[in-house]
């Protein structure tokens, strides 16, 4: 299981990826695994989020789990390639994986985020 | 926690295991649900069943006993012959399903769901009370494989003298042996593909030694172990009903369209006059099938169903059905609403989402 370096992660299992004031956002490689087979992804959000938001749902085989914004911000894009090929999320959740992609309204926010060693820690690794 | 023999074999495949009637285990091996449900649906899959229950009923009156616990017919059995039952209380409730083998004509074996073996014993020893026979729970001493898919024949019969070509479904061989070890071959499964189940007593040792010798015997057809999570999903796209989620001590078997193991004409047994009464009435509601017609949407147990502003029912099991590739689910609909093609909605998270009723199975 990885936890890249580079990358900020939530309380819910969600990691961001900030490139300029473009945060790309998807589920960990743990949360992915206990979810197990995603099968839908589901976001039903469009526009102008706030933190802590429900932005959708994924789906997976044995449960589904709400997706919540880790920033406020203004939502520029969604992996549509998920809906034909929503089990990247398992195979590539850092990479292909990623759901959403949200330019920062507030980039204080990001300080509230874990590092991989806090993230780590948190889910007992 | 219990474990089941075969503990060291899942640790070593790096099984996810849940806490499952009582016994830690393996929902899913690390390639998933998805793949496992296509293994067995297009080769063979290898299932660790141990938490099974196995009671024996012994004795003169054994099969009387048997007859007044199970709603099905029992005396018409042959020895080596398996039978699909429900079992009930006096109200028409399930107690469970479960499986009656009849050993001889004086000794049956019943398998039942294991997360019922302790009230299912209790209602059997109470119901045994004046029948000439003895009971016996043999469940911590008996571990099960269930060996299923279109290559389980080839594999199984790499390692037992057992004639499996002669062998027809709901048929099984009790003094067999299995990899060297005392073994009941039984033509059953849950899965409603070409499947054994294997029954046999024992601890690690014994356990090592057959699930070895399964493995290297199904290694040219790819067998693999499976979870519990694709025991589900392949059970609901043939419609089979799971205890706890489609069937409880709240249901009778005519709702949840169990008629067919239910002999209204047989002599009395636990819920006859009962059931008797619900089907002359026709029940309240029915179990059916369902395939969800939204986009990226899965049932799930509990959710409430509509047909417009009216609350029809719920839903009891839901999963993507990998071999669809499609959402489906059962639940329990307003008498009115059970038949096929009915268009009804599922609510969840505030919003409604469309789904058809279906004929069962789904597949």
């Amino acid at each position: 299981m990885k936890f890249p370096e580079d990358l900020k992660y939530t309380d819910d299992h969600e990691w961001v990826r900030v490139e300029g004031n473009i945060a790309t956002i998807g589920v960990t490689d743990h949360a992915a695994s206990e979810l197990g087979d995603v099968v839908y992804i589901d976001i039903e959000m469009d526009g102008v989020v706030s933190k802590g938001d429900t932005l959708g749902t994924i789906e997976a085989v044995k449960t589904v789990a709400d997706l919540y914004s880790p920033i406020s911000g203004t939502i520029t894009e969604v992996n549509t390639g998920l809906n034909d090929n929503p089990e990247v999320v398992n195979n590539d959740a850092y990479g292909e994986g990623w759901i959403v992609k949200i330019e920062l309204s507030d980039s204080s926010e990001l300080d509230e985020l874990m590092d991989a060693d806090s993230y780590k820690a948190s889910i007992g690794h | 926690m219990k474990k089941t023999g075969f503990y060291n074999q899942h640790k070593e495949l790096n099984a996810k295991m849940v806490s499952f009637a009582g016994f830690e285990m393996p929902i899913q091996y690390p390639k998933g649900i998805i793949h496992e449900h296509k293994l067995v649906r297009s080769s063979v899959g290898m299932f660790d069943v141990s938490h099974m229950g196995e009671f024996f009923v012994q004795g003169p009156e054994a099969l009387d006993l048997v007859q007044k616990l199970i709603t099905n017919d029992a005396s018409k059995l042959e020895i080596g012959q398996v039978l699909y039952t429900a079992m009930c209380y006096e109200d028409g409730g399930i107690v469970d399903d479960l499986l009656t083998y009849k050993i001889a004509d004086d000794h049956y074996m019943l398998v039942v769901n294991g997360s019922n073996i302790d009230k299912d014993y209790e209602w059997v020893e109470k119901n045994a009370v004046g029948f000439d026979c003895e009971i016996r729970n043999e469940s911590d001493e008996y571990l099960l494989l269930a060996v299923q898919g279109p290559k389980s024949k080839e594999t199984i019969k790499k390692l037992t003298d057992c004639n499996l070509d002669d062998m027809e479904f709901y048929r099984f061989a009790y003094d067999q042996t299995l990899a060297g070890v005392p073994a009941i071959v039984s033509r059953t499964g849950y899965t409603g593909e070409l499947g054994y189940e294997l029954y046999f007593k024992g601890g690690e040792a014994e356990a090592k030694k057959v699930w070895d010798a399964l493995m290297e015997a199904g290694a040219e057809f790819g067998i693999e172990a499976v979870g519990l999570g694709c025991r589900d999903t392949l059970r609901l796209e043939k419609g089979y009903v799971l205890y706890g989620n489609d069937i409880t001590q709240d249901t009778n078997p005519i709702e949840a369209g169990l008629g067919w193991i239910t002999k209204l004409a047989k002599d009395d047994f636990n819920g006859k006059s009962v059931l008797e009464k619900v089907k002359a009435d026709n029940p309240d509601r029915r179990l059916v099938g369902f395939e969800v017609t939204a986009d990226r949407f899965i049932a799930r147990q509990g959710y409430k169903l509509f047909k417009g502003e009216e609350e029809i029912g719920f839903v009891t099991s839901g999963n993507l059905s990998p071999s669809l590739d499609k959402p489906i689910g059962m639940g329990y609909v307003k008498w009115d609403y059970k038949d096929p093609e009915t268009e009804i909605e599922i609510e969840a998270r505030g919003k409604r989402f469309p789904a058809t009723v279906k004929k069962m199975p789904l597949i």
